[in-house]
This record gives C-alpha cells, sequence and structure tokens, in this order.
C-alpha cells in the first residue's frame, strides 16, 4: 500500500476545471519534485491534498495510507502526518507564532484538552529555530503578519520541522528566496529528511531546478495543463533547466491535438497522455 | 472537508450558572415609590443630605422618560424589581472572616488561589453590598481610601459630599437618576496627591438574587500627581426573567493624574445592563477606560471623557461579544472641552448566533480647543450571516485647528485564516476562537493578565459550536 496515491483527480474553481485527471504515488522516504510552468495546476494539487475548501474534487479518489483522504476534515489530515508549506501564508492579526505554533503541535502530537507542557515545547522550539537560524523573537510577533516574504517562507519551514509530518507539500517554498535563504531551507529539509530516517516523503513543488541541486529528488514529474505529462530521474530536472517548457509544451501540444482526434493513450518523446 | 463558519446553534453552556441559595437579613419588597427610597435611606442610617439627594432624584426617575434612542428599553418593568438587599449584618474584615458561600462563589468563579489572596487588598462586592472590605496597611499609610462607598459615606462624609453627583448628575439621564436614588455598594476611592498606587484596586461583584437589580455607585478621585487603576469583575448567574443592572461611576482625575478603571463584565443573558461612566480629566491628566462586555441581554455603555483642562488626555479601549438574543451597543464619548487635549478610542465587537454587536461614539470638540486630536478605530467581526454590526460615529467638531481621524473596519473570518490554521490540525473550532482572540489581542493585552485570561475563557464558552 503506498502513502499516497492519487488517482484520476479531477478538481475545479467555481467553474473552471484545473486538474485534468491527476494521477500520482508517493511513499515515505522519497522526494517527489513537480515541476511546471505558472497555471498548470501545482497548487491547485497541493491545496487539495491539503483540504481547501476552495477547490473542488469532481473526481477521482486520494488515498493516504490507504484511507480516502478526501473524505477527512484539514485539521485531521495534519493531525496524521499530512503537512503543507504554502506557497502565500495568511497573516493571523493578534495571534502571536509561539502560541500558534504550541496549539499545533499539542494537536499534532495527540494532546486532546490540555496543550503539550511549556517546557518540553520551548526547548523544542529552540533546537529547530537553531537548526533553522530563525531570529528567536520572530516567534513573539503576530502569525505572518508584517513579515517579508522570505520570513513566512523560513516560517512554513520551522512549522513543518515543528510539527514533524510524514507527507509533507512544499508549494514553491523556493520562490522568491535568495540563494541563501534557498541553502538554509534545503538544509533544514534535508535535516528533517536524515532525522526522520525513511519516514518523511515530500512533494516539493517548484518552478525552478534551482532547488533541486540542493535537496535532491527520488523523481521529478511535470504537470501541464492539469496533468502529469513526464516523469523521471533527477536527470528530468536537469534536462529542463537547459530547455525550458518550451520544448515539452511543442510535445505536448502535438500530441493533445492527437489525442483530441483519436482518445487515446498516446506517446510523444517524453510526453505521454492517458485520455479519460 | 468542510471548513466553514457557518454557525452551530449549541445551547448554551453556561458554566457560572449556578447559584447560592439565599439567605438575607432582610428582603426589601419590589417596586420603587418614595416608601422604599426612605427605607434605604434609614436602614443605611445615612446623613440628610443624602436621603435628600434619594428622593430628589427619584422624583426626577419618575417624571423622565425612556431614551427613544439606541435599543429597546420598554421590557423593563421597573416595579417588578427589588431595589435593595442586605446579605449580611456587618462588614468583614479579614478573609477568613468571608461567609463560607461567598467564597465557594469565588471558588465557582475559578478565582486562582493566589488571585483570592490577593483580594485580600480588595473589595468584593456580593449582592447589594459589599461584605468585605480590606484595604491593604501600605495603602492606608500613603492615604488611599478604598471603601465601598456606603463605608466611605459614614467614614469620610465631607470627601463624598464635595464630589458625589458632581460628574454624573441624578438629571443626566433616567438611568443615573434610578441609581441616585436607590444605590448601594460600589466602590469608593481615594488617592492624595502624588501618590502612585502601585497594585490594581479590584472588586468583584455579582448579582445573586432572581429579579435583584443592582445599582452600584462608584467614586474615585484622584488628585493631582496620584495613579491608580481600579479593576471590576464580573460573572453573573442565570435566571429565567430578566434583571437590571444600572451603575453610576464617577471619576476625578486632577492635574497630572493618571486613571485606568478596567472592567469585564459578564452578566447572565438576561441582564439589562445601562450603565453611566464618566470621568473629568483636568490639566495634562490622563484618563483610561478599558472595558470588555460579554453577557447580558442588552448593554448600553458609554464610557465618556471630560476633557476640561489643556494637556488632558483620554483613551477608551472596548470589546463587546453579542451572541444569540444579544445586543451589545458600547461605545464612548470624548469631549475636548479645552486646547490641547488628546483622545483614542478603540472599539472591537464581535457578533455571532444572531447577536448585534457595534460602536455608538461622540468625538465633540468644543470652539477653542485648538491643537486637540482625536483617534477613533472601531473594528467589528461577524462570524455567521444572521448576526448584525452597526456603527453609530457621531462627531461635533467646532474647531479647525484640531486632527481627527476615523477608521472602522467590519469584516467576517475569512476561510483562509481557518483553513491555514486548520491545515496544521488546529480543530475548527479552536482555529475560529484563536482567530477571534486575535481580533481582540490589542484591548485584551492591555488588561492584567489574570482577567485576560478570564476574558479569553469567556471568549472560549461564547464561541462554543461556532464551527458546524
Amino acid at each position: 500500500m503506498a502513502d499516497l496515491e492519487i488517482r484520476d483527480l479531477t478538481v475545479q474553481v467555481e467553474e473552471k476545471v484545473i486538474l485534468k485527471g491527476a494521477n500520482l504515488t508517493l511513499n515515505k522516504g522519497e522526494v517527489h519534485a513537480l515541476m511546471g510552468p505558472n497555471g498548470s495546476g501545482k497548487s491547485t494539487l497541493a491545496n487539495v491534498l491539503m483540504g481547501n475548501p476552495f477547490y473542488q474534487v469532481v473526481k477521482g479518489e486520494v488515498l493516504y495510507k490507504g484511507q480516502d483522504l478526501l473524505a477527512m476534515s484539514p485539521d485531521e489530515r495534519a493531525r496524521r502526518g499530512l503537512f503543507i508549506a504554502f506557497q502565500y501564508p495568511v497573516s493571523i492579526p493578534g495571534v502571536t507564532m509561539s502560541s500558534f505554533l504550541r496549539t499545533a503541535v499539542s494537536a499534532r502530537r495527540g494532546f486532546d484538552k490540555e496543550l503539550m507542557p511549556v517546557g518540553e515545547f520551548q526547548k523544542l522550539l529552540k533546537q529547530k529555530l537553531d537548526e533553522l537560524r530563525i531570529e528567536p523573537a520572530i516567534v513573539s510577533r503576530y502569525v505572518n503578519e508584517g513579515f517579508s516574504g522570505g520570513e513566512k517562507k523560513r516560517l512554513e519551514i520551522l512549522q513543518m520541522a515543528m510539527l514533524e509530518p510524514e507527507i509533507a507539500i512544499m508549494d514553491e517554498t523556493d520562490s522568491g528566496l535568495d540563494i541563501d535563504s534557498v541553502k538554509v531551507v534545503a538544509d533544514g529539509v534535508n535535516r528533517m529528511l536524515a532525522q526522520a530516517k525513511g519516514n518523511l516523503g515530500i512533494l516539493l513543488i517548484t518552478h525552478y531546478s534551482r532547488i533541486l541541486h540542493f535537496i535532491k529528488p527520488s523523481y521529478v514529474h511535470v504537470m501541464f495543463d492539469g496533468r502529469f505529462v513526464v516523469s523521471g530521474g533527477p536527470d528530468l530536472a536537469e534536462e529542463l533547466e537547459q530547455s525550458g517548457y518550451e520544448g515539452i509544451k511543442a510535445q505536448f501540444e502535438v500530441i493533445a491535438a492527437e489525442v483530441q482526434a483519436e482518445g487515446a493513450v498516446r506517446r510523444a518523446g517524453k510526453v505521454f497522455w492517458v485520455a479519460h | 472537508m468542510a471548513v466553514t463558519n457557518q454557525l452551530g446553534i449549541d445551547p448554551d453552556k453556561y458554566k457560572w450558572g449556578f447559584h447560592d441559595p439565599e439567605k438575607y437579613v432582610y428582603k426589601s419588597r419590589k417596586g420603587l415609590d418614595r416608601e422604599i427610597v426612605e427605607m434605604i435611606s434609614s436602614m443605611k442610617d445615612e446623613p440628610e443630605w443624602m436621603r435628600a439627594y434619594r428622593l430628589h432624584s427619584l422624583e426626577h426617575f419618575q417624571q423622565r422618560p425612556l431614551p427613544t434612542w439606541g435599543a429597546n428599553l420598554a421590557q423593563i418593568d421597573f416595579n417588578d424589581i427589588y431595589y435593595y438587599l442586605k446579605p449580611t449584618e456587618k462588614k468583614q474584615r479579614s478573609w477568613d472572616e468571608v461567609p463560607e458561600n461567598i467564597k465557594n462563589t469565588f471558588e465557582k468563579l475559578g478565582i486562582p488561589e493566589a488571585e483570592r489572596k490577593f483580594l485580600a487588598g480588595a473589595g468584593a462586592q456580593y449582592e447589594s453590598e459589599s461584605v468585605y472590605h480590606n484595604l491593604k496597611e501600605e495603602w492606608e499609610k500613603l492615604g488611599v481610601i478604598f471603601l465601598d462607598t456606603d463605608s466611605a459615606l459614614r467614614e469620610h462624609p465631607d470627601i463624598v459630599r464635595e464630589y458625589f453627583g458632581t460628574v454624573v448628575p441624578p438629571e443626566d439621564n433616567k438611568l443615573a437618576s434610578l441609581n441616585s436614588a436607590v444605590w448601594s455598594g460600589g466602590s469608593f476611592v481615594y488617592v492624595p496627591e502624588g501618590v502612585h498606587v502601585d497594585i490594581p484596586l479590584q472588586a468583584y461583584f455579582r448579582i445573586n438574587a432572581q429579579n435583584m437589580g443592582q445599582f452600584e455607585r462608584t467614586l474615585i478621585i484622584c488628585e493631582p500627581g496620584s495613579y491608580v487603576h481600579y479593576v471590576e469583575g464580573c460573572t453573573a448567574p442565570i435566571y429565567t426573567t430578566d434583571s437590571l443592572h444600572s451603575a453610576v461611576v464617577e471619576i476625578i482625575v486632577k492635574e497630572g493624574a493618571r486613571c485606568r478603571y478596567t472592567t469585564i463584565q459578564n452578566w447572565s443573558t438576561n441582564t439589562y445592563n445601562l450603565v453611566t461612566k464618566r470621568a473629568v480629566a483636568y490639566r495634562d491628566a490622563t484618563m483610561e477606560w478599558v472595558d470588555g462586555n460579554l453577557g447580558s441581554k442588552l448593554t448600553m455603555k458609554y464610557p465618556s471623557v471630560f476633557m476640561v483642562e489643556p494637556g488632558a488626555k483620554a483613551e477608551i479601549l472596548s470589546v463587546a461579544f453579542a451572541g444569540r438574543g444579544q445586543h451589545q451597543d458600547p461605545g464612548g464619548k470624548v469631549i475636548h472641552a479645552a486646547p490641547h487635549t488628546q483622545s483614542v478610542v478603540v472599539s472591537k465587537s464581535i457578533a455571532k448566533d444572531g447577536g448585534r454587536a457595534g460602536y455608538r461614539g461622540l468625538v465633540k470638540i468644543y470652539p477653542g480647543a485648538k491643537g486637540s486630536k482625536s483617534a477613533v478605530r472601531c473594528d467589528a467581526l461577524i462570524l455567521d450571516d444572521r448576526s448584525r454590526s452597526d456603527t453609530y460615529p457621531t462627531m461635533e467638531i467646532d474647531e479647525q485647528d484640531v486632527s481627527i481621524t476615523h477608521e472602522a473596519t467590519v469584516s467576517k473570518v475569512s476561510d483562509e485564516q481557518l483553513f491555514y490554521l486548520m491545515s496544521r490540525g488546529i480543530k475548527g473550532d479552536e482555529a475560529m476562537n484563536m482567530i477571534v482572540r486575535g481580533f481582540v489581542e490589542p484591548i485584551v493585552k492591555e488588561l492584567p493578565l489574570e482577567y485576560a485570561v478570564e476574558l479569553n475563557r469567556l471568549i472560549a464558552l461564547e464561541m462554543e459550536g461556532s464551527v458546524g
């Protein structure tokens, strides 16, 4: 049984279909890079996996350790070990980062009525702040309120480190970060992977192959127009880095036209497409 | 995968819905007339001037119509209310002597042990009359007077007579005249010149008799250069018929003095809470009202500051929470009657389950109050489609050389915020709680710690069942 299995996932927002039958299998211990141009549906996939009510699943299913993920509320998904590092974290005025973190970690660790003891929490927080080289003062501030783009991204990674997920989705965490910050984030993620000893799987969504120099993916997928169109090993990312999405796009357009006409499983160069 | 801020209509779980068996030495009959007022005055063995004052106030109350603006008060039956009750024969001087049932009340209110000891220096009004007052020795040495107002009238008649009714005269409004006629208890605070009272003076009180009115009268005098923080908090038990709370608070803040008055009120949801709170601030004096309104059926309360000499400052911070069947109509008034006076008003209101909360305020600047500044900010958070928020800001500006700002926001809890918190494992109701707590945080952080904790607890209680 796979840890995360996405089957024929079709998703729309209002009347617009964004995901058009996505398929992916991901296991703990693996790092899957998901690449693709803007608007291809990467963030939609991430949000649907976490249960964002803005998106409507119209077809398909997602199994998390064999169970129906889509039937679970977002908080239940999180408590069971799913995590998303958001591309655009929202601010919660008046709620300090530390009280938010303590509530979240307590929920993840199964404290029901009471919160995790404050001493234990502080120790964990300090350790993770040190590891990620985050200024401790920031946790006294309100959640994401007035944070710079880079600060927000780092704080998402801090949350990931604190919550110790089993499957983590990182939605363009590297966007808007300078190269030093990318290295810090990547170091943090690699440390988490090492500490988890095979118990952490990552879906790493990115525009650029830059972060893949620091976090080595087991698999690379390319998404286009709501579908996974190419899957391969780490070398696929390097190829994309050189040719860009244009080559893939050209192949995709050829085959899309053919499938439109014939309706079948097609393959052209690296691009395959299962018609539904 | 429901993330929604739709409400669920859970029956209110009212933690403080207990009440002790009534055990009164004396119980007055219902209703209000000359005989009752005379009787109250004679029971208290008051000086003649107070008796006359009460009777004068009663006459005015009887003649004055109910206010027609604002909320609906027509359902109050003034003849169906007890106007005076006396719980014990004499005053208590130490914690050990406080009756067991009253200690139980504090216990049930969840006041922590440390704070109960702390209360040994504070006044706790129980029922219509304060049963317990103990002034810390160091305050006595400093000349600070902290008594219930009845005792103050006996022990310091001259000071009381000099100031009583000077800030809120009986003719001010119908409810003020009612209080002036039948007042009982409340706190009297006198802070001598230059004295800083470091620890907040606290008074706990609650209503505990069906259909019983509570008409406490508080008078605070801050002599020049002094400082005091007075804190009152109360949680009232549930009753099936309407009850009325109508207090009057008068504060005089003299030159260079600073007074902060903090209230957290959680009346049971059948209480009419109609309070007149007003302060006069003299040269370079600062008056701060911090006001938390939860519970009650209807609250109308507009703490006011009259800045009558140059350099006076006013700050009014309020938070109101209206649930099902509740109408919170709080606000504030700042009156700039002298040059270079400054005011800040921050109001936060929350409405859910069909409740109605808002802000009603006045900024008045008299001609000649040059260089004055006023900033008003009112934020409303509406938790569902059935609830309502109203903002009635009135500005009367009769001077050109002033700086006035007014900001108002009305918002709903966003699905994005709920989703963000829930994606971290936090359950929907707790996520909603956090957002609401964050919304009121700018007020809560101004409260003494134990009150901040209590307010957050009350909000959590009010929020139960908000997420479907």
